[in-house]
């Protein structure tokens, strides 16, 4: 069994005064491509945000790479992209990433690989604040390649993208799973799900499922990911530990179907 | 501390200004307009611009420094970047200084440009020479940054940052010696303008303008904006969390 690229231990987080996440167990392993679903609000933006060690904990441990989330030589070799483009409108895409290029000293034939590799070469001089949602999201992906990290953690990467453009970054993050990169990537869209190694999916700050797809499918007794989904979601009563205040009590939701 | 990934910050920051023709040329041409309007807003009351015109030199950089490094720290905090910059191998020093380097060459360019339309167009003479202007300009639009980069933190929007503007640096346009000079003014008045920044830099600018040798005063003065500066920039770093709730 290979070394985990994260491991997390009991991980609490309180945001806002309510729990968010609430004791969380989980691994992702090296070299695979590692979805992390579940519906709006269930955790996962604050979990990735433990990953690349910018949320403060409550309890719990994350250990990325060998080392606890947040170490400063971590930061050379895990790449984040947040769920909103964070890039400088008023910079070209190119001299985006010539800055953080040079922040994480990459080489200076990465820049036009990365933009290739995300599809805006022809784009590359254009200021980002000129670009289109689906590229602006792209330039911020490529700016988080470009260092050639060993963990990339990437906050839906494809919201807003068309068809085309999805199955090409997903043969590119499953490519780079293949040379032995980490992904952990967060996404709302089951066909995109299908193509990972493995799920966790989150709900109210906790693990309901941990398996590869297929096992996912099985336990849940469909053949449609995205039906096997929401009965795994409904099965699970709300915990009132993590419930907001005003949520019902447990809903055996199962037997209405 | 890295010098790379200071001059890559320093760099990435004048380019960001470079797509922003206006807002450069707003800064090199309102001082200069300003600076005429000053002159011959007094031409009737003689001597008032030569006591109020060098102090202005040293005026403009904070104000202009300090509105430019409040909105674009609110951007940066509010677009996601900063959290981006926090999960690289960018130092916080690296960042400050790198903010530092690329305002601080803006406001040499912006000074150089006043002092030159003031002192060559205007008439008004400064008897230490033009450098020690330009120091004191440079170190003045530290000042503005280093505010700037400290009220940020409080500010969530980018409306909350401008006003940030009346509420730091009016009470010391107020107090700094330029409107009434200082000694003139109420005990308690003069009290607080003791402790406000801006004051120093007035007195430095007036004793630079009034002999030509560099007094243990004028050294004084310098020494305390410069310590100000580093105060403020030290109280902003620790603003700069890179663990967020
Ligand atoms: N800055 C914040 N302060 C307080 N509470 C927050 C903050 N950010 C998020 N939360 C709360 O934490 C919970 C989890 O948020 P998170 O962003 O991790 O969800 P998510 O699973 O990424 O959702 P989505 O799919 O909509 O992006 C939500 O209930 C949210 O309201
Ligand atoms: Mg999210």
């Amino acid at each position: 069994m290979p070394e985990p690229a994260v491991e997390v231990r009991g991980l609490t987080v309180v945001r806002g005064g309510r729990p968010v996440l609430a004791g969380l167990d989980c691994t992702v392993t090296a070299g695979t491509v590692t979805g992390l679903l579940g519906p709006s609000g269930s955790g996962k933006t604050t979990l990735m945000r433990c990953v690349v060690g910018v949320q403060r904990i409550s309890a719990g441990a994350v250990i990325v790479l060998g080392q606890p989330a947040g170490t400063a030589s971590l930061r050379a070799r895990v790449g984040y992209v947040t769920q909103a483009p964070s890039v400088y409108a008023d910079l070209s895409v190119r001299d985006n990433l010539r800055y953080l290029s040079a922040l994480v000293g990459a080489a200076r034939n990465r820049i036009d690989q990365v933009l290739e590799q995300v599809g805006l070469t022809a784009h590359a001089g254009t200021l980002v604040r000129n670009l289109s949602g689906g590229e602006c999201s792209r330039a911020s992906l490529a700016g988080a390649l470009v260092g050639d990290p060993t963990l990339l953690v990437l906050d839906e990467p494809t919201v807003g993208l068309d068809p085309v453009l999805r199955r090409d970054l997903w043969a590119l993050f499953t490519d780079l799973a293949e040379q032995g990169t980490t992904l952990l990537v967060s996404s709302h869209v089951m066909d995109e799900a299908r193509r990972c190694h493995r799920l966790l999916l989150l709900r109210e700050g906790r693990l309901i499922a941990d398996d590869t797809p297929d096992a996912i499918r099985v336990r849940a007794g469909t053949d449609d990911l995205d039906e096997a989904f929401l009965r795994l979601i409904e099965a699970t009563p709300t915990e009132p530990a993590v419930a907001a205040p005003a949520s019902p009590g447990p809903d055996p939701e199962v037997t209405r179907r | 501390m890295n010098p790379r990934r200071t001059l890559a910050t320093a760099g990435r920051v004048l380019g960001q200004l470079r797509h922003d023709h206006r807002t450069v040329a707003l800064l090199l041409v309102v001082p200069c307009v300003l600076q005429a309007l000053f002159k011959y807003v007094f031409e009737r009351s003689p001597g008032v611009f030569d006591r109020v015109g060098l102090p202005m030199l040293g005026v403009f950089p904070v104000i202009a420094m300090f509105l430019v490094t409040v909105v674009a720290m609110v951007r940066e905090r509010t677009s996601g970047t900063l959290e981006r910059l926090l999960t690289t191998p960018l130092a916080k020093l690296d960042l400050l200084l790198g903010y530092a380097l690329a305002f601080g060459l803006l406001a040499l360019v912006q000074s150089a440009l006043v002092s030159a339309v003031a002192l060559g167009l205007l008439g008004l003479t400064v008897q230490a020479g033009v450098g020690i202007v330009l120091l004191v300009a440079v170190i003045n639009a530290l000042l503005g940054m280093a505010l700037g980069l400290l009220l940020s933190a409080f500010a969530q929007t980018e409306f909350q940052a401008v006003q940030f503007m009346p509420a730091a640096l009016l009470p010391q346009l107020l107090l700094c010696g330029l409107l009434t000079p200082r000694d003139r003014m109420a005990s308690w008045l003069h009290a607080i303008s003791n402790w406000m920044p801006l004051s120093y830099a007035v007195d430095a600018l007036v004793r630079a303008g009034h002999t030509s040798a560099i007094t243990a005063s004028l050294v004084f003065d310098v020494v305390v904006v410069l310590a100000s500066v580093l105060a403020a920039l030290a109280l902003g770093a620790a603003t700069l969390r890179r663990r967020t709730a």
